[in-house]
């Protein structure tokens, strides 16, 4: 009895040691990024003993946690409004970047065959173009042969960053859909299925023939699934790819951006993929508990010096040096140590 | 109270009787207190929602988060049908199970059956949905739907139950989901009863010449009339607030479809799906809270009424 007792004491102590020794930070919200945060984490842990606890819960939800101080820093995949951030006392940074690319399910047809423009795209998800061999769709699609299928849209009934990052480019490229639905992280569907997940969006166009859907990049090519090409701003039809998300990356306005809330969508390079945005940390200006904060900038400081080729194991997108470096300096300024 | 004040010892009561009586009210206030307070805050939280729609909240079929529009009227709609249709195929199969258990399975059968059932009551729903999600959703949109679909599809006044391209969910595929989940409560409940009904009953009956079927009409479900009514409550209770399962399968539109195969949802997938997304302060985090409080009166209301039905049926 004696014996167990004191083991248990030793176990709860040595329970209790471990968290002192690697120091924790907390975060959580957006999912978008969550598999890189991931990796970083378990990277940083081993190379500069931070161990990052983050939970995917969701950008409102990530907001709310940060508004309310209970995490060390939020995560959202949308910017958040400039006024918020004074209220609330923020900084925001982006992480990362990542691409949404839409899947398809047409017998016989692969990865990439399938040419595809925003505004069809729009079309399909109002309900107004509903079968595959429709004259619009067969017109950009020399050489394939399309089926006589019915489109089956399919989208995520939760609310998800990856929708807001669609919708947003489902506004840009398509008068009505901006008008009549607008970009957001759950949004008023005129046709189709939810799914729940990325991984319930693409079982459900794998399950219904003449299926489409969107997921996240590195979703898709984890799970080798049937992507299209997307005509872009310069007129070009672009495969998604690692450089096509890069090249976008690159040319977006980061200067001109307040608060680093850059506009990835649709931008203006001639291989640039056009659904690619970034994602983004909300740390407080003001912190509880400052010690705990400059471990956070620690970490992410970390992450964009070593953290690139991690992220682009997962088909996400470094920071450009620049914006890095923009970023160290709003650190400097704006937190209080 | 009186009673024992009354009794042989009275200037004091054992201490542990005091304390049992204390802890056992404390329980059962618990329960009220508990139920009032989540009453209460979740009216409390979707105030804000009343406020803004009024009415219109209960009436408008419209749920678009950009505009910060919200109204009920699909998830309540996808909530009864959907728990009404699971009744519909559930009852019946459980009351087949429940009967064959007491009256017609040979007896060595009787305890393995009867454990089976109480198994399948012990699944969490998140199985339930991945199997459905798997292989019904599959099963229901390549064989099941285009058949119905193509034979009744064309049929004057119920044709448009059976229309809309076939995907595999919708509200039908969650009903039968529902109906698979709430049979093992009903069954079980069901069979728990028409064990008590005392065997003298039932041997006079069959002393009179009664078949096995009238003496289950004319003796076994008349005497347990109240609990089995009270099964099925309780099977409908669980179909009402079902959240993962139905999540999986039922297609999730914010839209009214005429078709027994279109999409919809539910309370609380909704719930369920928006919450994460949903900013504090926000009308639509007040929207779903709203939602929230709704289904409790729904619950409420479906109570009542078989209180209501079990009392007519008495009096008759």
């Amino acid at each position: 009895m004696r014996l167990s007792k004191s083991l248990l004491v030793a176990a709860l102590a040595s329970a209790f040691a471990l968290p002192a020794a690697a120091q924790q930070i907390t975060g959580a919200g957006a999912t978008f990024p969550a598999p890189v945060y991931a990796k970083w984490g378990e990277a940083a842990k081993a190379a500069i003993g931070i161990e990052l606890n983050y939970q995917a819960i969701g950008s409102g939800g990530g907001q709310n946690q940060i508004f309310n101080r209970t995490v060390d820093f939020g995560a959202s995949d949308a910017p958040v409004d400039a006024d918020k951030l004074v209220a609330n006392k923020l900084l925001q940074f982006p992480a990362v970047m990542g691409a949404v690319v839409p899947i398809i399910n047409l017998p016989g047809i692969g990865a990439d065959q399938v040419k595809l423009t925003g505004d069809l795209i729009a079309q399909i998800y109002l309900g107004k173009v509903t079968k595959w061999n429709d004259p619009k769709i067969v017109a950009l699609n020399a050489g394939v042969t399309l089926p006589n299928l019915a489109i089956a849209p399919v989208y995520r009934a939760d609310g998800s960053g990856t929708t807001f990052v669609f919708t947003s480019y489902l506004s840009v490229a398509n008068a009505d859909w901006k008008s009549g639905i607008g970009a957001g992280s759950s949004v008023k569907w005129a046709a189709g299925n939810g799914a729940k997940g990325n991984d319930g969006v693409a079982a459900t166009v794998r399950q219904v023939k003449g299926g489409i859907g969107y997921v996240e990049n590195a979703y898709a090519t984890q799970n080798k699934l049937t992507t299209t090409q997307l005509r872009n701003k310069a007129g070009n039809f672009v495969k998604p790819t690692l450089a096509a998300f890069s090249e976008a990356a690159a040319s977006g306005d980061w200067k001109g951006a307040k608060n680093y809330a850059v506009d990835l969508i649709d931008t203006a390079g001639a291989s640039s993929w056009p659904i690619v945005s970034a994602t983004f940390i909300l740390l407080p200006t003001d912190p509880k508990d400052p010690a705990r904060s400059a471990n956070v900038m620690k970490f992410f400081d970390w992450a964009y010096k070593n953290g690139a080729d991690i992220a682009k194991g997962l088909e996400y997108i470094a920071l450009p040096t620049a914006v890095q470096d923009a970023v160290r300096a709003s650190w400097k300024s704006d937190i209080k140590g | 109270m009186t009673q024992t004040v009354a009794a042989p010892a009275p200037s004091r009561r054992p201490i542990g009787d005091l304390a049992f009586e204390i802890l056992a009210t404390a329980a059962g206030v618990l329960v009220l207190a508990l139920l009032g307070a989540i009453i209460v805050s979740l009216f409390i939280g979707g105030l804000p929602a009343f406020r803004q729609f009024g009415v219109g909240f209960l009436t408008s079929a419209d749920w678009d988060p950009v505009q910060q529009v919200f109204g009920a009227v699909v998830p309540i709609y996808g909530t009864i049908i959907t728990s009404i249709l699971a009744l519909l195929m559930a009852v019946p199969v459980a009351f087949g199970i429940a009967f064959w258990l007491t009256e017609l399975a040979p007896t060595w059968l009787r305890r393995p059956v009867g454990t089976a059932v109480e198994l399948l009551a012990a699944v969490p729903s998140i199985i339930y949905g991945m199997w459905g999600f798997f292989i019904i959703v599959p099963f229901m949109g390549d064989y099941i739907q285009p058949v119905l679909i193509d034979w009744l599809g064309d049929l004057p006044l119920i044709g448009f139950l059976f229309q809309g391209p076939p995907f595999g969910t919708g509200i039908f595929t969650a009903a039968l989901i529902l109906a698979v989940m709430v049979i093992p409560f009903i069954a079980a409940t069901m069979r728990d009863v028409f064990q008590t009904v005392p065997p003298v009953f039932k041997e006079s009956a069959y002393g009179l010449g009664c078949t096995t079927w009238e003496v289950m009409r004319s003796i076994v479900i008349p005497y347990t009339s109240t609990s089995v009514v009270g099964g099925i409550m309780l099977g409908l209770g669980r179909a009402l607030g079902e959240t993962m399962a139905v999540t999986f399968v039922i297609g999730n539109t914010n839209r009214i479809s005429t078709s027994l195969f279109g999409p919809g949802n539910t309370i609380a997938s909704l719930v369920a799906l928006e919450f994460p997304e949903s900013p504090a302060g926000s009308l639509k985090l007040a929207s779903l809270l709203a939602l929230g409080f709704l289904l409790f009166v729904i619950s409420f209301i479906v109570l009542a009424i078989s209180r209501l039905l079990l009392r007519k049926g008495k009096v008759a």
